[in-house]
């Protein structure tokens, strides 16, 4: 699994001939001043060899003009390297909207994936060529880390929190999967592979497992196995808790008075600490669900509050005093 | 510059003063502290090497057939912890250091000849805590000991290393305390900031951070040790804290830690390059400062270590601009030390090959730092071979090379023997030749993406592996070489005149080795730094034979 | 009994030590090595401020519970007994240079009484805090964090956690367990100074300390302000900052 370029992994992302080019140029830099170093020393090693044991050369103090050349011209030549970095970095940082999701959970010592459609797989994960990924990361223990190196991404799954990561990929093939993170006795086989596929074999594949749940039907059957409908209406309209309709990227007001997101991270908390930001109007009266949904079915539940519906973010989204709490009016997307 | 005697030859020095064990384990003489330290930091480079070795055979085959992957885990993890807290971060302040401070600036020892022994006691204290944990069952958790791996899923000796760790930490910041007050308040009448040698200047930079950054890590191994003995739950998720607050705490004193061990090492290699051409260092203010330089932007670049550990996209661009930034002082200093040599007088003897070596390998690991410090390539880099590659460069290619360089340059001092030139002018060759062949192989290997810390690995990788290997067992035999012939030479060398090198720095105007008081009288001192006067033809008679002065 | 020590060019004190050239030398060396001793405990008190900072950042509601369950009156009047600790103990250091060896000892012992009063309150703190179960973790086994929590309409009692919205107990341990921390790693640099002063306490009495030489006294001082400084900044952040009037 190589490129046509010695020394360099396959490159099979939108985003990894960029990093290669960066790559290359950095390379480029490193080998002139290696060599150009080694060639002044070597030169002057050379020529200015102790021809007399009792011979002691003229001082030189230093230049002024010299040392602000030599700082100057690495510090632009640095910069430069830098905001490429940075640009490509804060790219690779923002996902598309236009992404399909993937919900991934590490444990020791393995990668679960779940498809938005249901599939769920281990330690493989097949995708389409030329469709946006994005990954929503959770952890189940100690921190690991998702590295493809033919994508040239990498992120942290840290516990506690969502992190996420997107590709493109742009090549049918198998690509190494591992993790990057030291994370115990087995890490160096928390390994798997990416699977990318053409679209028609992708949906064939993808048909191939029909008989899986989607994340999102999986959450609401723990909707209702957990009883969250008892607080949250069956259809998640609200009662005793804040309706759950539409509350997917919304503007929730806290009763702190501070207004928040609700995104993935947020109704993740929500779940395990539901302490933590009551929804203004609302009482502490929610159980935490911490030890009782795992990473996995915590993804689920999300999904299913997705499926209910997203707001765009910015819309005011204050559910209503206690007593009313269903929502403004809003139309699902879904 | 002035005329400046070299005192006659006495029978008395600091090694023989006094005899007995008693007299070298209540020792208050920084020379014969140094040499305590030279000793026990020679074993723990010694346990650290057998821990690389089994490292290195173990990758040669890509399925982990010679070890299991726990023991695996703790081989890497222990030959980090040996190597960066007992050997690398005391190499040379706690020997080199230790011994010349004082000597380079004219004092009789350093301003607490009692605390200096007492960071001793308590860096063996450090080390043996330690050395019983590796030996009750190790520690799996990596040198960088994240949570919450360390803290809750780790079944090994987690607390009692990180207590070794957090004991020795004490006598760096004891050493980086008396080098503070000493260059501070015990310079020789006449020794000016200005004039004093770049090995001193690089001492100051690397206390600062020593003092600055070590308490850092003791609160934080602290934490560590409450959060995984009574789950407090100030690092893990589950109870409400955070993660990465350890990796930023960690890092804050580990990345600093990388110039505690290179900084010393930037030092010894001026006094090489400017000694072995006879030239004053060109830009000796800007060499100096740049020490300086180092020692402050190094505290504020931690966060590059968190590119891809869900720190926020904009810390992440401003950590990367600061990393940026501190390469240009390292950089200063490289062109520098090139420029020195312009018009010198160079000779080759082994010191000047280790201080160019280190020139050498210190601008490719510099340079690759570039790639880690750039986000987007950072992002494929980080946890790979490429990272140990880089850093390898820094800390065996720069401070271990100048470590050897230092020791043999100032072996006649300490020892009152001379090495055998020969054998070392070979080592130094082996030492070069393997090295490279080691680390060059880890660069590519990081950039097709192998993972660090995997016991298995994926068959492609093998080749680059099994050269790897190969490279490490040529290293071995390099270090192995001086080890054998400097103990040697402690016997048999040479005996060793005051100035062999024909140089101008204060260490060399005493006696080798010195006396208990370093100098007869306090020297006052007339010339600049690096002032080479004209050498008289009849004192250079004779390679190492008696020069005129003592005869 | 100085002429014994003396040496070629100057009279030299029997506290002067050989490496030093004379007695300036060595009282810079000293003070300067108490200054970059104390910048290295700044460091060592700051890995938990920051830890404090960030906490304070992300759960403001359960710190403000938390805090509010301190005793503010305990803590008020130890910071008035460590600044008069502090006080006492310059005037140590003052009655020393000018040479009153009764007035230097009786404020040394002065100092040290009033260090023991503030560690004899820390540990009254301390019980009731362990009465109230807010131990952090396993800290004291068999005794774990579990506080009981303040319902709703029942009489207020102040050994409950009144727990506002946004609050969760968890993250009051988080609190207390920096509270634990810091008061203690500050209450254990008390105690090692109680230690320095009894070593000072026992040279005075034996008169070794005057205008001449006085360093040991001088940056012990230093020391001693050091660790009330600490408590300066540790009683608002940790007492004070997010009370309620008439809450605790």
């Amino acid at each position: 699994m190589q490129s046509w370029i010695p020394f360099i992994p396959e490159s099979a992302s939108t985003e990894s001939s960029k990093v290669d080019a960066l790559y290359f140029y950095l390379s480029g830099v490193t080998v002139f001043f290696t060599l150009l170093i080694a060639g002044v020393i070597i030169l002057f090693v050379v020529r200015y060899r102790r021809r007399t044991p009792f011979e002691v050369p003229r001082p030189i103090a230093g230049s002024h003009t010299l040392e602000t050349l030599w700082s100057v011209i690495p510090f632009v030549i640095a910069m430069s390297i830098f905001a490429w970095g940075a640009s490509l970095y804060f790219h690779q940082f923002r996902p598309p909207n236009n992404a399909v999701e993937v919900y991934v959970v590490a444990k020791q010592w393995m990668w679960k994936f779940q498809h938005a459609t249901g599939q769920r797989e281990i330690n493989e994960l097949h995708v389409p060529v030329g469709q946006k990924v994005k990954l929503i990361m959770a952890s189940e223990d100690v921190i690991h880390d998702f590295f493809v190196p033919a994508f040239r991404v990498k992120n942290d799954v840290v516990p506690g929190k969502y992190t996420t990561l997107w590709f493109e990929a742009t090549k049918p093939g198998t690509y190494h999967l591992f993790c990057a993170e030291y994370c115990g006795m087995n890490h160096s086989q928390m390994v798997g592979s990416i699977v990318v596929m053409n679209p028609t074999e992708f949906n064939n594949w993808l048909s191939g497992n029909v008989n899986q749940q989607s994340a999102a039907s999986s959450g609401q059957q723990l909707y209702q196995t957990l009883g969250c409908a008892s607080c949250h209406g069956n259809n998640g309209e609200g009662g005793r808790g804040p309706a759950l309709l539409g509350v997917f990227n919304s503007n929730v007001q806290l009763a702190t008075g501070q207004t928040i997101r609700a995104d993935e991270g947020y109704l993740r908390e929500s779940i395990l600490n539901p302490q933590a930001k009551i929804v203004n109007g609302f009482g502490p009266i929610m159980p935490t669900f911490q030890g009782v949904v795992n990473e996995e079915q915590n993804v689920q539940l999300i999904a299913y509050i997705k499926s209910l519906g997203t707001q765009a973010a910015g819309a005011a989204g204050a559910p209503g005093a206690q007593g009313s709490p269903k929502p403004p009016v809003r139309e699902p997307t879904k | 510059m002035e005329e400046f005697k070299v005192p006659p030859p006495s029978k008395i020095n600091y090694l023989n003063a006094e005899y007995g064990l008693k007299s070298w384990l209540l020792t208050r003489d920084h020379k014969r502290i140094a040499l305590l330290y030279l000793g026990s930091i020679s074993f723990f480079f010694m346990i650290g090497g057998i821990y690389a070795m089994l490292i290195r055979l173990e990758l040669l085959t890509p399925h982990g057939q010679l070890l299991t992957s726990t023991t695996y885990n703790k081989v890497f993890t222990q030959h980090g912890i040996i190597m960066v807290f007992f050997f690398l971060i005391p190499s040379i302040p706690a020997t080199l250091g230790n011994f010349l401070v004082p000597l380079m600036i004219g004092a009789k020892d350093l301003a607490f000849p009692r605390i200096n022994l007492l960071s001793w006691y308590i860096y063996m204290l450090g080390g043996i805590v330690t050395i019983y944990a590796l030996l009750a069952g190790g520690v799996d958790t990596g040198w960088t000991f994240y949570v919450p791996f360390s803290t809750t899923f780790s079944n090994s000796y987690v607390v009692a290393t990180g207590l070794g760790i957090f004991i020795s930490g004490f006598s760096s910041i004891l050493t980086g305390l008396n080098f503070i007050v000493t260059i501070h308040t015990m310079r020789a009448p006449g020794m000016t900031w200005f004039r004093m040698p770049l090995f001193i200047w690089a001492h100051y930079a690397t206390s600062l951070i020593m003092i600055l950054g070590t308490p850092v890590i003791a609160i934080t191994i602290l934490l560590l040790a409450f959060e995984r003995l009574a789950h407090v739950g100030i690092f893990d998720p589950a109870l409400g804290g955070d993660p990465i607050l350890f990796q930023h705490l960690f890092w804050f004193y580990s990345h600093p830690a990388v110039y505690i061990m290179v900084l010393p090492g930037m030092g010894v290699v001026s006094e090489l390059i400017a000694n072995f051409s006879r030239k004053n260092v060109f830009g000796y203010k800007f060499v100096a400062f740049s020490s300086l330089a180092i020692a402050i932007f190094g505290f504020l670049v931690w966060g590059h270590h968190l590119f891809v550990a869900s720190q926020s996209v904009y810390a992440g661009m401003i950590f990367s601009f600061l990393s940026f930034a501190v390469a240009i002082p390292s950089a200063v200093k490289v062109f520098n030390w090139s420029a020195t040599l312009y018009k010198g007088s160079i000779s080759y003897e082994t010191p000047m090959l280790y201080g160019l070596g280190f020139i050498g390998l210190f601008t490719i690991g510099g340079m690759t730092g570039l790639f880690l410090a750039a986000l987007a390539v950072d992002v494929h880099l980080s946890d790979t071979y490429f990272v140990i590659a880089h850093f390898h460069y820094i800390m065996v290619g720069g401070t271990l090379l100048a470590y050897l360089g230092g020791l043999h340059y100032w072996w006649p001092k300490i020892t009152g023997r001379m090495y055998p030139e020969g054998w070392g002018r070979f080592s130094a060759l082996v030492v070069f030749i393997g090295f490279n062949l080691t680390f060059l192989p880890q660069f590519v290997l990081g950039y097709m993406g192998m993972p660090r810390r995997y016991h298995y690995y994926p068959e492609e990788f093998q080749v680059l592996h099994v050269l790897s290997t190969a490279g490490a067992s040529i290293l071995g035999v390099g270090l192995l070489i001086p080890a054998i012939y400097l103990l040697w030479s402690m016997r048999y060398g040479p005996i060793a005149p005051a100035n062999p090198w024909h140089l101008p720095g204060l260490e060399w105007r005493t006696q080798s080795p010195p006396p208990t008081e370093n100098f007869e009288q306090t020297p006052v001192v007339t010339w600049e730094a690096y002032e080479f006067a004209p050498i008289d033809e009849m004192e250079v008679v004779g390679r190492y034979g008696e020069s005129k002065a003592e005869v | 009994m100085a002429e014994s020590y003396a040496t070629e060019h100057e009279v030299s004190h029997p506290g002067l030590q050989h490496h030093f050239e004379n007695m300036d030398q060595q009282r810079e060396a000293s003070a300067l090595g108490m200054w970059v001793f104390l910048v290295t405990e700044i460091m060592f008190f700051g890995g938990m401020f920051l830890a404090y900072t960030l906490y304070r950042w992300k759960y403001p509601e359960s710190f403000e519970v938390a805090s509010n369950h301190l005793d503010i009156w305990l803590g008020a009047v130890n910071t008035v007994v460590l600044i008069c600790s502090s006080f006492t103990m310059a005037l140590t250091v003052y009655c020393t240079q000018i040479g009153r060896q009764q007035l230097q000892i009786l404020f040394l012992v002065l100092t040290m009484i009033f260090g023991v009063t503030f560690l004899g309150i820390k540990a009254v703190e301390y019980k009731q805090k362990y009465d109230d179960n807010l131990i952090p973790g396993r800290l004291i086994p068999g005794h774990p964090f579990n506080p009981s929590v303040q319902e709703e309409g029942k009489p207020a009692d102040k050994h409950k956690l009144h727990l506002i919205p946004g609050a969760t107990v968890r993250n009051v341990e988080l609190f207390y367990w920096i509270y634990f921390a810091m008061t203690g790693m500050h209450a254990l640099h008390m105690i090692i100074g109680l230690g320095i002063m009894l070593v000072l306490l026992f040279f005075s009495v034996r008169g070794r300390y005057g205008p001449e030489y006085h360093n040991p006294i001088e940056i012990s001082g230093l020391y001693w302000h050091f660790v009330d400084i600490v408590w300066i900044f540790l009683f608002p952040l940790l007492y004070l900052l997010g009370r309620h009037i008439g809450h605790g």
